[in-house]
């Protein structure tokens, strides 16, 4: 039934443009994997591909030991969930998700069994005999996911499922796809181009830009150790400081940062040289020394106070500081020095590979 | 990584309907085509290639003036039903005209009718005979004639000012009413505010409508050959040159054919030019609201629109009464009977019969091709499609008298041998009314997501199982608005018909022409409201079945 899929080197051109350069996956059975990153970045055009909708020029696709590159569409035994929802205007709710079923010619007595469960999980039972134009979205949605899980597919898809929701709707929808696919044990492929959406429903994610995939990793791993700028400045917000490594003893390096502050990084590999560290907001603090700032605003936010501050050179820093740690605000136009904890940051060389272990 | 891009031809189903459709399209309308165009350089006056029918048609008098009046009608005919069509379109959307609604189907009603019905109903009323010519001489006065370019022109006007009509309050009403008081709110007056606003926002609708108006007059046959007598114009004159019983000369009608063609082209082009140029999108959230008027006012606004549309229906109701009076030769009432329609049975069953036959067998082929084209068109995108798409809109820009000669020209010599059958009617209805059926399917197509097939195939359904037993069922009712506008057109068609028919595949149209030829008004009369009835009933189920919002242009 469920199944693990594995991707070698996909491939996808449109006339000169690439839209996806050697991508190699591997999604693990019963895996909830996202495909994360900003539009264009080939996310979609790789699901299709897996779906059938997209040719594919190059690369393999399994699903288990199946190569499936050949495989139409319709014989793919893939259930999916489009952006859209893509219902069928002219069906009533149950006829929807028993269209599946029809197509793989199961019983009558099994559909009408299958279908009233499903709708249950869904907990749309009672709109069994609606047509879609007297439904609401989230209602929709959810006889978009009824009808796919129905043919227990080997492998489910999501097309940014939940975009078309208000903010309520989605968070609501987002437990409801995670803990479905938890008790259903569907291996799932799940697209969407919001960060806080991927971290909070994945077992996995690939972040992707330009057709090719950035890092993989747990979302723990993807936020706390981003392999390279795009991944930090894309997961959450990061601080970018270029910086000098100027030396390296073992697994520790010197880095000075623009001669004004110097830490030791544990790190990989050797390197000596150019470099840029990233850090998150709440991983820069106000210090006795560091680096001369200036605050330019401050953000009072409940939990936490968000400060803009400006170094002398006119870079601007986001620094979070946590409401529960401090009782006074630092003013506008106070002198400040930042620093930060060198265990937490992120280095990398100048081709944007990351050293920082 | 290095493995090249698959690019073979998939021999699937489409690749064969493709393939199809290109053949058929340029055996029906290329290949005609082309025959005229080669007939227009010959000629039996010279031997070889000439030019001579050209320079015959640009230096003689007799040829060249039916160019000059052409354009003269239909330029006129398009300025009065511009003005009448825009005035009538902007009352109508913007004030409380009583019996809007009514009103908006009886000017469809009207653009739909026949459109030689109008000549004949008009040259009943005023025509030498006519109820209104009698009436005027009686009293002592002269009446004005319904003959000659006057008449033309002002028949024409009646059946056509619809088009602007329609394209116009189509985009008025796609106006946001925000815009106009955005406009007011920076301190515009309210004329000031539709010359800046409104007008321009509308003008690129109202052009496509009067080049609508402009295409159709030059192509018309029936009204100037009814109602020209010594006003020749050029729909005619090919009629004449191909038809007259004194001389035919196909090579000067081929000729005229190609000079006709190519005004319909230049026309086409600057509608594209307009059209495509200067289309503004606008996201409508809140329609125009109408202003009410008041007693007196709004009295004064609806005399005009209620006059026009009673004259635009007049032609119609003319036909209607004049079916059940029986006349003698002279034109003496005999009685109030139905011994016109008696006629019409024992004489004429044969046309009736041969029109509803041929349309419905050419609306099936329709309603078929329109899904299949409006599918690859959509869908399928590509050079074959492109292709496809070119050439499915020609027949739009070739009048009817002129198809009908290139299919005679094409197929009345081996390997294919067409006229004078019934086939030869069917193909030209089917290849001149099928751009409707495929316009409004495609339309169609376009607002349905294709995730909804995506998601049937998704679900283990062939894609050829999900195109008939999804995608087509969908597209049905968008296709069938289309097809009955192909229909009701097919029913009424003269212009080819008159080309095409022989004894045993007349039809009601070709009837009505030679009987009121025949001066056999009452006969013609019962025939016109047939093709009325059916057209109104048509009409009606359209209206029914989209809820009134059928798209006509």
């Amino acid at each position: 039934m469920s199944n693990e899929v594995i991707i070698k080197n996909a491939v996808k051109r449109y006339g000169d443009f690439t839209a996806l350069s050697d991508v190699s996956l591997h999604i693990r059975e019963g895996e909830f994997f996202t495909l994360l990153g900003p539009s264009g970045c080939g996310k979609t055009t790789l699901l299709r591909m897996i779906a059938g909708f997209n040719s594919i020029e190059g690369g393999e696709f399994y699903f288990g030991s199946n190569l499936i590159n050949d495989v139409p569409a319709h014989k793919r035994d893939i259930g999916m969930v489009f952006q859209n929802y893509a219902i069928f205007p002219h069906l009533t709710v149950e006829e929807n998700v028993a269209y599946g079923l029809k197509a793989r010619k199961v019983p009558k007595a099994e559909i009408e069994r299958r279908v009233k469960e499903a709708l249950d999980l869904v907990q749309i039972l009672p709109l069994k005999g609606r047509k879609p134009s007297e439904l609401s979205g989230g209602q929709q949605q959810r006889v978009a996911l009824a009808r796919a899980f129905v043919i227990e597919p080997s492998v489910l898809l999501m097309d940014e499922p939940l975009s078309n929701l208000d903010a309520k709707l989605r968070v609501q929808m987002r437990s409801i796809i995670k803990k479905l696919q938890r008790r259903l044990g569907i291996t799932t492929i799940y697209v969407t181009h919001d960060q806080e959406e991927a971290l909070a429903i994945s077992d996995r994610i690939a972040v992707m830009n330009q057709g090719k995939v950035m890092q993989i990793g747990t979302p723990r791993e993807i936020y706390a150790k981003p392999e390279n700028p795009f991944v930090a400045g894309f997961i959450g917000v990061s601080n970018f400081l270029k910086c000098d490594v100027v030396s390296c003893a073992g697994e520790t390096a010197k880095v000075s940062i623009r001669g004004e502050l110097d830490i030791d990084v544990p790190v990989r590999s050797a390197y000596t040289g150019n470099a840029q560290l990233s850090a998150r907001p709440e991983q820069l603090f106000f210090a006795e020394k560091g680096m001369p700032g200036k605050v330019l605003f401050s953000t009072f936010l409940g939990d936490f106070i968000e400060y803009e501050v400006e170094l002398d050179d006119g870079q601007l820093l986001i620094i979070n500081e946590y409401t529960k740690d401090t009782t006074t605000m630092h003013e506008v136009g106070e002198k400040v020095f930042i620093s930060f904890d060198a265990t937490r940051i992120s280095l990398y060389n100048e081709a944007g590979e990351v050293l920082s272990k | 990584m290095t493995e090249r891009p698959r690019r073979k031809i998939k021999l699937d189903f489409w690749f064969f309907v493709k393939a199809f459709v290109l053949v058929a399209l340029c055996l029906f309308i290329i290949y005609p085509f082309y025959t005229i165009l080669t007939k227009s350089i010959f000629s039996d006056k010279v031997e070889g290639m000439t030019l001579y029918n050209f320079q015959r048609f640009f230096t003689k008098k007799y040829y060249y003036r039916t160019l000059i009046r052409s354009l003269v009608i239909c330029s006129l005919t398009t300025l009065f039903a511009c003005i009448i069509g825009v005035f009538i379109a902007y009352v109508m959307t913007r004030y409380n005209i009583p019996g809007k609604s009514i009103l908006h189907v009886f000017i469809i009603l009207s653009l739909m009718s026949p459109p030689f019905i109008g000549a004949y109903s008009w040259i009943v009323l005023l025509g030498r005979n006519g109820l209104i010519t009698r009436a005027i001489t009686a009293l002592g006065l002269s009446a004005p004639t319904i003959y000659g370019r006057n008449g033309i022109v002002f028949v024409f006007v009646l059946h056509l000012f619809p088009y602007v009509y329609l394209y116009t309050s189509g985009a008025m009403n796609s106006i946001d009413s925000s815009l106009e008081e955005a406009a007011e709110n920076l301190g515009m007056n309210k004329l000031r505010r539709i010359w800046t606003i409104t007008l321009p926002v509308v003008l690129p609708s109202i052009l496509a409508g009067c080049i609508m108006v402009f295409m159709t007059c030059l192509a018309d046959f029936g009204t100037p050959m009814l109602l020209g007598e010594g006003y020749t114009v050029l729909p005619v004159l090919v009629y004449n040159e191909y038809m007259s019983e004194s001389a035919t000369n196909p090579y000067m009608a081929s000729c005229l054919s190609v000079v006709i063609v190519a005004c319909s082209m230049i026309l086409l082009a600057v509608q594209k030019l307009i059209v495509e140029k200067k289309n503004y999108t606008m996201s409508t959230l809140r329609p125009p609201q109408e202003t009410k008027l008041h007693g007196v006012r709004r009295f004064a606004a609806s005399v005009p629109v209620y006059l026009v549309v009673f004259l635009a229906l007049l032609p119609q109701i003319v036909v209607v009464c004049q079916s059940f009076v029986e006349r003698s030769f002279s034109g003496m009432v005999q009685g109030i009977n139905l011994n016109n329609y008696r006629a019409i049975l024992s004489r004429l069953g044969q046309n009736i019969f041969n029109t509803y036959a041929f349309s419905l067998v050419a609306i099936v082929f329709i309603v078929i091709f329109g899904i299949l084209i409006s599918y690859v068109l959509v869908r399928k995108k590509g050079k074959a499609a492109s292709v496809i798409d070119t050439l499915i809109m020609f027949p739009y820009v070739i009048p009817g008298s002129v198809l009908g000669i290139g299919l005679i020209v094409a197929f009345n010599r081996k390997p294919i041998v067409l006229v004078g059958t019934a086939a030869i009617m069917i193909i030209s209805y089917i290849v001149r009314k099928l751009p409707y059926t495929v316009r409004s399917g495609s339309a169609f197509l376009y607002q349905m997501d294709p995730s909804v097939e995506e998601a049937s195939i998704n679900l283990g359904v062939s894609p050829m199982k999900t195109f008939f037993t999804m995608t087509a069922r969908m597209m049905l009712p968008g296709v069938m608005s289309g097809a009955v506008l192909s229909w009701i057109t097919c029913i009424n068609e003269l212009s080819s018909s008159i080309m095409l028919y022989s004894g045993k595949t007349s039809t009601i149209a070709v009837a009505i022409y030679q009987e009121v030829v025949r001066m056999s008004d009452g006969t013609a009369a019962a025939l016109a409201t047939i093709l009325s009835v059916t057209t109104v009933i048509s009409m009606l189920i359209v209206f029914r079945a989209t809820k009134g919002k059928v798209k006509i242009v």
